[in-house]
């Protein structure tokens, strides 16, 4: 081809012309951010599924990845950077902070950019006209209820400014960290790195198991100018391993003559971005035969990890009690999927070498086990490492597990330069790791006035080539099999087995929500076989305070479950009555309501899990929260806030923040297992409490001393305090818990979390879909620090049971991108009506825990219970997809 | 929008890739000759064309591309009752006033991706890119559009049912350009699509039908059906139609159920499985052509 060399491409954005001498087929959303600089517009999938990169071209939305640049010339392309200067623009971002309508906030930008072509058009819009507009943005954390609520809401914030608000436990304040989520300017992993960063691209294995040999990489490197290295296994200076168990670093950072999974990296190039992006790098592949669940079971199975026998990683028990006379039995077995955490932000970092220090700029929900992992594979130690978390787009336990830490840190520590990556969409879902499909057989009783007896529960969970949080998975699910019942005899096992499937890890509540499909399906067929409501067998059977567990604990306090029930109790009837009167007319739509309960213990099983937070104050009146608590979209930080802000008698606006640097703040531990409210909340309590008792001590002032803190002259009691020294109070909490012996008799938790959900649907008896009417959750939360965002949390955990019930399903080598992947889109959340219950918990600050995974736990069983009250039909295949349903309600 | 993906531009050695090239003609005579000289890949909206680079870099660089980007040929605008240009986006098609027998055309156009996508891609590119679950081509084949293809030795007309020739193939040639849809004059019947998926919004159709049926007092005096993602090419059902006239609504009902469908040959994918899409497939004929 002897085409001429491109002229430049004059490109306007936001008002401002530019003359960019790129190619012309580059996509928009390149150009903008890595030519302009404009970082607001997110990259998801470049691929038009997900919807983050909406910009306007001439007022109309597109996908900026799927724009040539060409194209965009001459036309004007609005950014979420110039929408946010205009009347529209401040509107949206009011009310998205309003109703709690960003949470991560990596889907934002697109959301907000979607909403303003159609408020241009269409000022009061309704919520049909909200749904055309932005259905082609996803969103993983809100369950888009709150952000059509923003859209419809929106125009009452034109030329409003917001009133500042005090921030007290309970207020509903805006999230602190929300404004840069609405106008661009928040950081995420792909959005900063230094100017002369390398760029790293991982090489993969395409297939499951393999041998395979590299090619002489000298002669590989002569023949690319641009790529100045290549990492394999024998450049890792340190231990070419992490994981999450000290004992268990299983996990090579690059893999030695054999793969075990889809997306095992071998090598990394790193160089210009165009040169290794471009390099052909030819591996010699071997296919070898490749072990699911069954086939690593079986005797004489070849063994993925020599010193495994069975290829079992872990088997978790809980052994209780003895059984009582049952009258009625039910037994079910189920079998899940793999379920892709698809948060929207790729995982992306960079990492840059400053002396003997070597600093990880990353998106992350595990600050201080990143710093853990990075020093390992180094091989030097902990306090050589700095890491700071970007902006993280979004988690859900899948940002747990490092990713590109170690990698990017062997790179930067060897060749002394900075160096990024950023992963593409398919590479971020064939390498990470998934929630585990689990096989689960499962058999209960009650007695005939109802009362439970037993369960008995097995199950054989996917963990995938690699360890990751499989143990943790295996030692939780039994522990939560019983579910929150009385259950006098309990035996329950849960084996983490290896396979050549991609690793599975932390997601959403660690194994638990498999198997309350399980279990809450044999209470429904226990309660039909007694003759009681469904609900009311749940209220018979629920955990009380008082109760002792199947792990021999006895739970005195927040147990809120009953409350949870009751409150649902006229919800259930009336929407019982509602599908009753809807199937009298006949149909092929079959009209059902569901119910489930869900508990969760909060915080590590049977294990420690600190947390440790500071506050400073000056002697000039600077206020610093240092927070090493990773905010990945819940609102951890402006819940810490507020309980701070409670504890010290100070409003959270005079507060500064520092977040997350491991070279700043104290080991805040991991955003994971729905704890960073209730420990590290009582992490902050405390260190609040202990700085207001050394402003009260040093003014000689009482308990109930009022303080104010403004134009940084500290007052008590509206005297002012002038301090000769800087105050530093440090809080730490270490929920208590006893470990689980070999029966799994223990205190696996300081509290837990309670809920019940409601979920009411139509059944096409026909084509097996499913229509979701309504879901009414019930969620004891202790106390309620701010009541917008735990909506927020539940509206989200239960988008991601709608998915796991209904959509979703990752078969490696197949769904690897997010057209064959579905998560749930905007049409697919109903309406939720979120009911809080505060039953409160000594050790939590306030009275309160957590609820980021009781969220989730409680919706798939609530929606299959619908689907078996509509239609009779039991759902033993995950997700329930509309062949799978046909096929379940043909079996009856 | 892409059309089919050339396999001309996948000879490549392995470390060193040749540069793409990027043509943006202003007139159809240009494009043609270019086409005719170069074989590039058209552009049109981009919707199929940049997911499938995506797809193309997972493993390791894409092949080199040539591109042809038909967005300056004014002559490829415009939506009409009788025409439909290459450019003619999904928005411009479901905004358009045109006759009812449109309906399930326009209906599709709203179901196709999200509205970036619709505001982008085209009609005939969804075409090109010859995705058995292309939501395009059923309602298309309801009203016996033609696709008009053009090249620098000139211009040929052929009908849709005969343009796309299996999975991801069409009857295009390297040298043409699908410049336009031609439809004939049609009944004064609204047309209805269905469209059966996993999802809500975004979702790659498990089977979708697009039908018209008018009506003589309680007997159906004309039918047409189409159906999409149950064989390797949506297909028009000659053979129900037939049957269908003189039916009674319940009449109907019974026939669509009952009557053998050798047009289709429905796959087993991760959407669903073939015996489920043989059921659904009946069932969303018959609520396209009688609700």
């Amino acid at each position: 081809m002897n085409a001429m060399p491109p002229p430049p491409i004059a490109l306007t954005v936001n008002g401002q012309t530019h003359a960019l001498p790129l190619p012309p087929a580059t996509r928009l959303s390149a150009a903008l951010r890595d030519t302009l600089g404009l970082t607001g517009t997110k990259i998801g999938c470049d691929a038009g599924d997900c919807g983050a990169c909406t910009v306007l071209l001439d007022g109309a939305q597109v996908c900026a990845c799927m724009v040539p640049v060409a194209q965009a010339a001459g036309a004007q392309v609005t950014t979420v950077e110039g929408l946010a200067g205009t009347r529209w623009g401040q509107a949206l971002a009011a009310s998205f902070l309003h109703h709690g309508a960003a949470q991560c906030g990596i889907c934002t930008p697109g959301m907000v950019m979607a909403a303003a072509e159609l408020l241009a058009r269409d000022a009061t819009p309704d919520e049909a006209a909200v749904e055309a507009a932005l259905g082609g943005v996803l969103c993983r954390c809100t369950g888009y209820r709150k952000i059509t609520d923003a859209v419809l809401d929106a125009h009452r914030f034109l030329d409003t400014p917001p009133a500042p608000e005090s921030g007290a436990v309970g207020a509903r304040i805006p999230r602190l960290d929300g404004p840069a989520k609405l106008d661009g300017s928040e950081r995420y992993g792909a959005d900063a790195a230094p100017a002369d960063a390398l760029w790293l691209r991982p090489i993969r294995s395409p297939h499951a198991h393999a041998r395979f040999t590299l090619p002489d990489i000298p002669q590989f490197l002569a023949a690319n100018p641009g790529v100045e290295a290549v990492l394999t296994a024998r450049d890792v200076p340190g231990r070419n391993g992490f994981g999450i168990y000290p004992h268990i670093k299983d996990q090579p950072v690059f893999a030695e003559h054999t793969v075990l999974y889809r997306g095992d990296c071998v090598a990394a190039l790193v160089g210009t971005r165009d040169a290794v992006l471009r390099a052909e790098f030819p591996v010699a592949w071997v296919p070898l035969p490749a072990l699911d669940v069954t086939a690593a079971r079986a005797d004489g199975a070849p063994l993925l990890h020599a010193h495994l026998p069975g290829n079992i990683l872990t088997t978790g028990r809980v052994v209780s009690g003895t059984a009582a006379p049952a009258a009625h039995t039910a037994r079910i077995a189920v079998q899940t999927s793999f379920v892709e955490h698809a948060y929207i932000e790729p995982e992306a970092g960079y990492a840059q070498r400053i002396g003997d220090v070597v600093e990880v700029f990353a998106s992350t929900q595990a600050p201080y086990m990143d710093r853990e992992e990075v020093a390992g594979v180094l091989g030097i130690p902990e306090d050589r490492v700095r890491i700071i978390p970007s902006a993280c787009g979004g988690g859900f336990g899948g940002k747990l597990d490092v990713a590109v830490q170690p990698m990017l840190a062997v790179a930067a520590w060897l060749l002394n330069k900075p160096v990024r990556t950023i992963y593409a969409r398919p590479e971020s879902m064939l390498s990470s790791t998934k929630r585990h499909p689990a096989s689960i057989t499962a058999e209960a009783g009650c007695d005939a006035q109802g009362r439970l007896t037993h369960i008995h529960f097995d199950g054989d969970y996917d963990t995938g080539a690699y360890a990751s949080w499989g143990p943790t998975v295996a030692g939780r699910v039994p522990v939560h099999a019983s579910g929150p019942y009385r259950v006098p005899q309990v035996a329950a096992v849960a084996r983490a087995v290896h396979t050549h499937n991609p690793p599975s890890g932390a997601f959403r509540g660690f194994g638990v929500p498999q198997a309350a499909i399980a279990q809450e399906a044999l209470w429904d067929q226990l309660a039909d076989a007694a003759g009681l409501d469904r609900l009311e067998f749940r209220v018979l059977n629920a955990l009380r305070a008082g109760d002792t567990t199947a792990t021999g604990q006895r739970v005195e306090h927040s147990v809120g479950l009953l409350a949870c029930l009751e409150a649902l109790r006229p919800h259930w009837q009336a929407l019982r009555a509602r599908a009753a009167a809807e199937n009298a007319r006949g149909g092929a739509l079959r009209h059902g309501v569901g119910v489930a309960c869900m508990w969760y213990g909060i915080g590590n099983t049977g294990m420690s899990n600190p947390s440790t937070m500071r506050l400073e104050l000056t002697p000039d009146g600077a206020l610093t929260f240092f927070n090493g608590a990773v905010d990945i979209g819940q609102g951890s930080t402006t819940v810490l806030h507020q309980i701070a802000a409670e504890a010290l008698g100070l409003p959270v606006v005079v507060f500064a923040h520092v977040n997350g640097d491991t070279f700043l703040t104290p080991d805040a531990g991991k955003t994971s297992a729905s704890r960073q409210t209730f420990v590290s909340g009582r992490a902050a309590f405390e260190a609040g409490r202990a700085l207001r008792a050394d402003i009260l001590r040093r003014a000689n002032a009482g308990d109930d001393a009022a303080l104010s803190l403004e134009a940084g002259v500290l007052r008590v009691n509206g005297a002012s305090l002038h301090l000769h020294e800087t105050l530093r109070a440090e809080g730490r909490f270490d929920p208590p818990t006893v470990p689980l012996d070999e029966n799994g008799q223990g205190i696996p938790y300081a509290t837990y979390g309670f809920a019940a959900q409601i979920a009411a649907l139509a059944v096409d008896t026909r084509l097996g879909t499913i229509k979701l009417y309504r879901i009414v959750a019930a969620h004891d939360v202790g106390r309620a620090i701010n009541p917008t965002l735990l909506e927020g949390q539940i509206h989200g955990g239960i988008a991601q049971g709608i998915g796991l019930a209904l959509m979703e399903e990752y078969i490696p080598g197949r769904t690897e991108n997010l057209h064959d992947y579905l998560i749930p889109s905007m049409g697919d959340v109903p309406p939720i009506d979120t009911i809080l219950i505060e039953d409160p918990e000594p050790l939590g600050p306030c009275g309160a825990k957590g609820v980021g995974e009781p969220a989730l736990v409680a919706t798939a069983p609530a929606i299959y219970s619908a689907i078996r009250d509509a239609t009779g039909a039991v759902i033993t295949r995950v997700p329930a997809l509309p062949h799978r349903v046909l096929e379940a309600l043909r079996r009856g | 929008m892409a059309q089919y993906l050339p396999v001309e531009c996948r000879a490549n050695s392995p470390y060193a890739r040749k540069m793409d090239a990027y043509f943006r003609p202003m007139s159809l005579p240009e494009a043609l000759d270019l086409m005719a000289r170069h074989r590039p890949q058209p552009l049109a909206g981009g919707t199929d064309l940049y997911p499938w680079i995506t797809g193309a870099e997972v493993w390791g660089p894409r092949p080199a591309l040539n591109w042809l980007d038909m967005s300056g040929i004014a002559a490829l605008r415009g939506v009409s009752a009788t025409r439909i240009g290459a450019l003619a986006t999904w928005t411009e098609v479901a905004e358009a006033a045109l006759p009812p027998a449109f309906r399930a055309l326009q209906q599709a156009a709203r179901q196709v991706g999200g509205r970036q996508v619709q505001n982008r891609g085209t009609v005939l590119g969804n075409l090109c890119n010859a995705s058995p679950a292309a939501d395009g081509v059923p309602p298309l084949l309801l009203l016996d559009a033609e696709v008009e293809l053009a090249s620098a030795a000139g211009t040929r007309r052929i009908a849709l049912s005969q343009f796309i020739l299996h999975n991801r193939r069409t009857a295009r040639t390297p040298e043409e350009i699908a410049v336009a849809l031609h439809i004939p004059a049609q009944p004064d019947v609204e047309s209805r699509f269905e469209k059966l998926g996993a999802r809500k919004q975004l979702v790659i159709s498990i089977a979708m039908a697009a039908g018209l049926a008018r009506w003589d007092g309680k007997r159906i005096a004309q039918a047409r059906v189409a159906i999409g993602a149950c064989s390797p090419v949506a297909r028009r059902l000659h053979g129900l139609e037939a049957a269908l006239l003189g039916a009674t609504r319940d009449e109907a009902a019974q026939i669509i159920a009952r009557l053998p469908l050798p047009e289709l040959s429905p796959i087993a994918d991760v959407r669903g499985s073939a015996a489920y899409r043989a059921a659904a497939a009946r069932d969303v004929v018959a609520r396209a052509v009688l609700a």
